[in-house]
This record gives C-alpha cells, structure tokens and sequence, in this order.
C-alpha cells in the first residue's frame, strides 16, 4: 500500500507507532480504573490495590515483549538450531555441527584472530585513550582536542573501513602511490634510519610486550607452584589457561620478531598491505582502534576528573615526579573505571563484523568469528553451523554479563 | 597542577605539542577522504590527496591556434599571434618546443627553430609564431610548458552521487532509505522504554530487581544470535523483508540500553516531586507524562543520539532485516560496501559516497556532543 512511497510509509508508522504507544498506555491505564477495578463502590480500597498491582506491568508490557521475543527467545532457538540440521528437516543431530566447525580451518583461524583482536583493541584503545585524558587534561584547548578525537565515534564502520582502504591503497609500480602507507613506505630505503625506525624500533616494542606478557603470565601460574596457595576450585584452570595464552602470545611475537630481521624487509616495493597474512589483521584493528580510542577517553578523561585533589596535593608536597602522581596516584584511582572500559570495548570487539566485512570479507587469513557466522549463515545457507559459530560468540560474552549482572545487584542493594 | 605548570614549562610544551600530533593523527585519515571526494579522478589517481593541498608542478601541452586560418603577412614571413590560454591562464615556470626539452626556455624568451622558424612565449601566455609560408602551415605549432598549478576541486563528484549518477552511483535513494529505517526506529523505542523506566524506577512491585537485572544482562547479548530466529519468525508470521521489520528489530536492540539509560536516570529524579504530586491525587500517567518526561529529557536525547548513529550506520540489521533480493531498500551503507566491491579504484565515486553518508552523524554529533558524552558516562561508569 504505502510501499510506494517509503517517506510517506515512515511517517505513517512514526504516527501510528508513536500515538499507538501512547494511546495504549493512556487506554490500558483507563481501562482498569474505570472498567476493571473502579476506585468507587463497595470494594473502593481493594480495588485501587489492585490495579495498582497491575499497573506496572502495563507500562512495561511493550518493552519486556520486545526484549522477550527480539533477544531473550533468540538465544534459546539458536542454542536449539544449533543442535539440529536443517537439511534433514530440523532433526537433532547433537554436537554434529560444533564437531563439523571445529574440523574448519577456517573456524581456527577466526579464533586465532579474534583472540589477537581481543587482545591488541581494548588495550591499545584504552591505553590511547588514557594517555589523550591525561594530556588534555590541564590545557586550554583540551576541550577541541577531545572532541576531534572522538569524533570518529559518528563515523560508521562502513564510512571507517573506506577512509582506511584509501590508507592501504596500493598503485601499481610505475605509478604515484595515493595511499599514504605506501606513500611513506616507499620513502625507507634500507639505510639506517629504516633499520632503526622499521626493525631496531618494533623490535623493542615486541620484547616490550613479551616482557609484559610473560610477567602476567608468571603472576598467574606462580600461585599453582607456590605452596601454601589455594590450589583446588575453577581458579586452576583458568591459571592453566592465562598460562597456555600467554605462552601463544610470546610464541607470535617471537615469530613475527624473527620474520622482521630474517627475511629483510622488502624496501622500495609498494605493498597490498591488506593481503599480508597476519599483519593485515593490525591493519584492520588500527580502524577499531581509530574509533573507540575516543570512548575510551572520554569516560576515562570524566573518571580523572573525579580523583580527588588532595591526593594529588598530598603527593606533590611530597615531592612526587608527573610520572609518578600519573602511574602510582591517579590509575589506581580509576582503575575500575578502566575494567569498564575494557570490558566494554571487548564487547564491542566481539561483535565486530562490518570492518572485515567490508575491507577484507575475511581473505588472505583476517576471519573473525563474527563474519565467519555472517559467511554460514547468509553464504552458506547453513543454519546448524552458523548458529553454533554465534553459540561460542555468545559463551564468550558471558562471563562479562555475569559480572556486570554482578554489579548492578551489588549496586542497587 | 598549576605550580607544576609553572616549574617545568618544558613539560607544558611537550604535552601541547604531543596532543597536537596525535589530534592530527586522527584527523588526517578523514581529511583524506574529506579532500579527495573534491577531486577528479584524474588528479586522485595521479598524485596523493596531500599533494593537493599545495600548488603542484605539472608539464602540459598546448599547440598554437591553426595556421591556416590565423596567420598574417609579415614582409616574407608569416606571423601568427595568440595566447595559448583560452580563460584559464597558468604560472609559467619554463617552456619548449620539443618533446625532448621541454623545460628549455624561460618566459620571454625565443625558441630559434630550423631556417629562421622561432617561437617567442611571455609569461602570460601570449606567443608569437614567426616562419616562413611552408613553417606556418598544416597544424600549430606543439608548445610545452612545466607550470605550478594552483590546487583545484571540483563539487562534480557530489553532483553525480546526489542527483545525476546511474545505478550504483546514485546515492540519493539509499540516503532516504537509511532516513526511513533511522526516525522511527529512533523515535520509537524511546516512547516504549520510557514508560518501561518509569515502572522500574518508581512504581513497587514484585520481581522488579530481578527484572533489572536481566535488563542488564540483556545489554551485551550480541545481536547475532537473533538474526536467524528473527528472520524465521518475520518471514513465518508474514512481516518478510522490509521497512517494517528493520523498525521492530532496531526498537528491540535498542531497548535494553535505553530502558537501562533512562531508568538510571530517572531513579535519581527528586522523589519529592513525584511523592507531592501523588498526594495531590495526580494518576501515575498524570506523573509521567507530566513530570518525569519534561524531566528526563537529558537522558532522552542521549538516547536518541546513542540509537540514531547506531541506526545510521548499521549494516548487519538492515541487511539481514531490510534489503531483499531487488536491492529497491538499499541503505548508504551496503550501497558503499556493494560500491567497494564494484568500484574499488573509482575514489572519487566511493570518497564522494562515503562522505555523504558521514556528513549526517558528524553533524548530528558536533551540534549534541554534550548529550552523547553525558550518555556515555550514564551508561558506562554507573
């Protein structure tokens, strides 16, 4: 009917959807005053009792339906497609499509880059982040700062991944290079500002962050050896299992550290960055990191704002360093708002679809769980194993919802 | 701290010039789209987007005018006079008549050629050609000249995207389209979750923290678990793909932050006011509409802020939800993405389309940036 026209139909549906809403809430509120439970009569008292037992259900009607059948029904019925296979009518066939994911290539490799993405975004993102807050923080021109950096939050993965494949463009040899990576790239000529800047510089950067890496590490497994320590209950396995990551972790950066001083880098050769197993990964996160750098600052920025500044009077009359009052006085402070921060960008990273989507669709070794689920469901037509690819991106987000349900208990309590 | 400040200005410097360097890191990617989209295709693919921001040296051909037409008499010789500028003059830089060297003459100067044949160019693009009558036949003569050309842009890429472009190109149709999926799926899960808050933030009844709870817990539920399901229920109960579908589904996914938002809010509204407002026999409609939703507006912006930019610049819900096998309900954002596929080199075609389609939220977030970043705070550091 109105399908004709999609301006005229919107507008129809802002009315009906709006003026319904209202006109529900005013005539189902009418309703049991009036018809149900009318405060007049023998029953007078009872009855305001008892439409004020209904009434808040009646607000909330709309909003517990919509949250019932768009995300609370859903979780179950894909744990249930998840077990069945469509081409046999929906029969249940078990753990056959998780056994059939877990024998894909592919599935690893969307792991193994979702494991990097949820390392190398929230930390870098929020290390950005921190480092914008705190710099801004005094000067005049803070304000304008900030709202430049985080204005990459309007802009849509989409407009992003655009704005980034101008970056990594890649002209042919005989050509001016128009992508500013390459542009640069070509500049390095093998001389010692290219060793120092392109091998000595990353490699300080990497054992930097194996260093990191295996301290964690070793703070989590020294409690296992250590006597005396609690060893039983869930805390083993998840030592067991920060332990396994970082030994990975370590093991990728010391490969990638050998690759940069074996092979040579190859100098004066326009690169399709994005076709680079493994490193393309870090280009694409670099758009992530682009974006969320400015969440990460502004909440991080209204936390340093709340420490109060006796505590960093207290620690300049004791003589106390800008670094020392930013690492030992002011961190501290926010830390738990820095684990929201975190989290909330891991959220954020967990569900990332669109950048590879739109970049790489998940070539030359970028998958990521997200597109991966994307690929079976609307590629593949296969229903069984999509749904068990969105099960794990779901077991994966839980333990944030636990704690965050966690939270809000504790709070309202 | 100001004592700080004062002691080590070296410090002070430092932390101007580095937070200048990395605003200018984070600008820079969009103002390389922001420039190419008024360039040509031509001048995108000859040099970078940096180079044309400053004058640029470019060699170029001209021919003197025709002349069989043109020439006059001159004792035995012929002359023929014009300027090889027809409107759009250039900063001569040096000139020549050969391919060869095309640099070898400065302006002013005369190029002596074969048998007394010469060229003589002014900086201003003005030439005399002098030859005898076989010289000064057939067709002009070829004159090169390496000029600084002023930076040029052009609004034509915006013209072909918005109005005169076909097929793909066109993005006018997408841009209504992402408009029709945005305000109503905007506006209408504010109304719903309003009332929502209300009831969790000021109505007593039994189950409500629980509810709250699984409010929050709801918050991260990652909406690709309900694209197949939902799909099967739209196509099973009739609704398919379309405008009607998106709607319902962006109301959903918005709800649980704005339910969250709104009765984080609202909770900490003064109960005095709604407490003397009951006394005075007021209806908890009455209140609602009539205290908290004035009230609340801050939060209520937030909110609209928050799922405006979350629907703009959607891509998985519209096309799971919307965009059937015709492609008429297209939206900007899988028109750029289907336009990468088809026209990864044409930049001036995709940095055009993109920028249109950013062009909204940015000014949407540069005129409420107040509003979000109080949303964003409500939301995250509660």
């Amino acid at each position: 009917m109105f399908s004709d026209n999609p301006a005229l139909y919107g507008l129809t549906v802002i009315v009906i959807g709006v003026g319904g809403c209202l006109g529900y809430f005013f005539l189902s509120n009418l309703f049991i005053d009036k018809v149900l439970f009318p405060a007049s009569g023998p029953n007078a008292g009872r009855n305001i009792n008892r439409a004020n037992m209904i009434r808040p259900w009646l607000f909330l009607f709309p909003a517990l339906f919509a949250l019932v059948v768009y995300l609370a029904y859903p979780v179950f019925e894909t744990l249930r497609l998840s077990l069945t296979d469509r081409d046999q009518g929906g029969a249940f066939v078990g753990f056959a499509n998780y056994n059939q994911m877990m024998a894909e290539p592919k599935f690893w490799e969307a792991v193994r880059n979702n494991m990097l993405w949820l390392i190398v975004v929230p930390a870098v993102s929020t290390a950005f982040g921190l480092l914008v807050a705190q710099l801004t923080d005094r000067i005049k021109w803070g304000n304008l700062a900030k709202s430049l950096i985080f204005m990459p939050m309007a802009i849509s993965f989409v407009g992003a991944s655009v704005i980034f494949k101008l970056i990594y463009d890649t002209r042919p040899e005989d050509q001016n290079q128009i992508g500013i990576l390459n542009a640069v790239w070509l500049k390095f000529d093998g001389g010692i500002g290219s060793v120092l800047l392109l091998q000595v510089l990353p490699s300080m950067l990497l054992l930097g962050f194996v260093v990191i890496v295996a301290s964690v590490a070793w703070s989590f497994v020294r409690a296992i050896v250590a006597k005396g320590e609690d060893h039983s209950g869930w805390l083993l396995p998840l030592r067991l299992l920060v332990a396994v990551g970082a030994l990975w972790l370590i093991w990728v950066s010391l490969s990638s550290l050998a690759g940069i001083w074996i092979g040579g880098l190859p100098y004066g050769e326009a690169q399709t960055w994005l076709t680079v197993p493994l490193w393309n990964n870090f280009f694409l996160m670099v758009v992530l990191i682009w974006i969320q750098t400015g969440f990460a600052m502004v909440i991080l920025s209204a936390a340093l704002r709340g420490i109060p500044e006796e505590t960093i009077e207290a620690a300049i009359i004791d003589g106390a360093n800008p670094f020392q009052i930013f690492f030992k006085i002011k961190v501290p402070q926010i830390m738990g708002t820095i684990v929201v921060v975190w989290t909330t960008i891991t959220l954020t990273v967990l569900k990332v679809f669109d950048i590879v989507f739109a970049m790489t669709n998940g070539q030359w070794e970028t998958q990521v769980l997200a597109n991966y689920m994307y690929d079976k469901l609307f590629r593949a037509n296969d229903w069984g194993v999509g749904s068990a690819s969105a099960i794990v991106i779901m077991l994966l987000v839980t333990p944030i919802l636990v704690w965050n349900v966690y939270n809000a208990r504790k709070e309202m309590k | 701290m100001a004592s700080i400040a004062g002691k080590k200005s070296g410090l002070v410097w430092a932390v101007h010039i580095s937070v200048a360097l990395l605003v200018l890191l984070w600008l820079f990617p969009t103002i390389g789209l922001f420039v190419s989209s008024f360039r040509t295709a031509d001048q995108i693919s000859s040099s970078g987007w940096w180079a044309a921001l400053f004058p640029a040296e470019q060699n170029e051909v001209y021919r003197a005018a025709d002349p069989d037409d043109n020439r006059v008499a001159d004792g035995d010789m012929f002359v023929v006079e014009g300027n090889i500028f027809e409107g759009s003059p250039r900063d001569i830089r040096s000139w020549g008549v050969s391919s060869r060297d095309v640099s070898a003459y400065q302006p002013g100067d005369t190029a002596e050629m074969k048998d007394g044949e010469s060229v003589t160019l002014q900086a201003d693009g003005s030439y005399v050609w002098r030859g005898n009558d076989k010289q000064l036949s057939g067709r002009g003569q070829r004159i090169f000249i390496t000029a600084t050309v002023p930076p040029e842009f052009t609004l034509d890429n915006y013209t072909t995207i918005l109005f005169s472009g076909s097929g793909q190109d066109n993005m006018a149709k997408a841009f209504f389209n992402t408009l029709t999926v945005t305000i109503p799926a905007t506006i209408i899960p504010i109304v719903v979750a309003a009332f929502a808050a209300y009831a969790l933030a000021w109505m007593e009844f039994p189950g409500r923290a629980i509810l709250i709870a699984a409010v929050v817990g709801m918050l991260v539920v990652p909406l690709q678990l309900a694209l197949i399901p939902l799909l099967r229920l739209h196509l099973g109960i009739g609704i398919g793909k379309g405008y009607l579908g998106v709607w319902l589904a962006h109301t959903a996914f918005g709800m649980p932050l704005a339910v969250y938002l709104l009765r984080n809010y609202m909770v900490g509204l003064p109960r005095d006011i709604i407490e003397n407002a009951k006394v005075d026999g007021a209806t908890d409609f009455q209140i609602f509409t009539r205290i908290i939703l004035p009230l609340s507006f801050p939060a209520l912006a937030s909110f609209a802020i928050f799922q405006f930019l979350w629907t703009w610049n959607d891509l998985l819900v519209a096309k799971v939800f919307l965009i059937d096998a015709t492609g008429s309900t297209t939206v900007m954002t899988n028109q750029i993405v289907e336009l990468l596929g088809t026209r990864g080199g044409n930049w001036e075609i995709l940095a055009t389309a993109a920028f249109v389609s950013i062009a909204v939220p940015l000014g949407v977030f540069f005129a409420m940036q107040r509003y979000l970043v109080r949303g964003l705070l409500a939301g995250s550091v509660k």
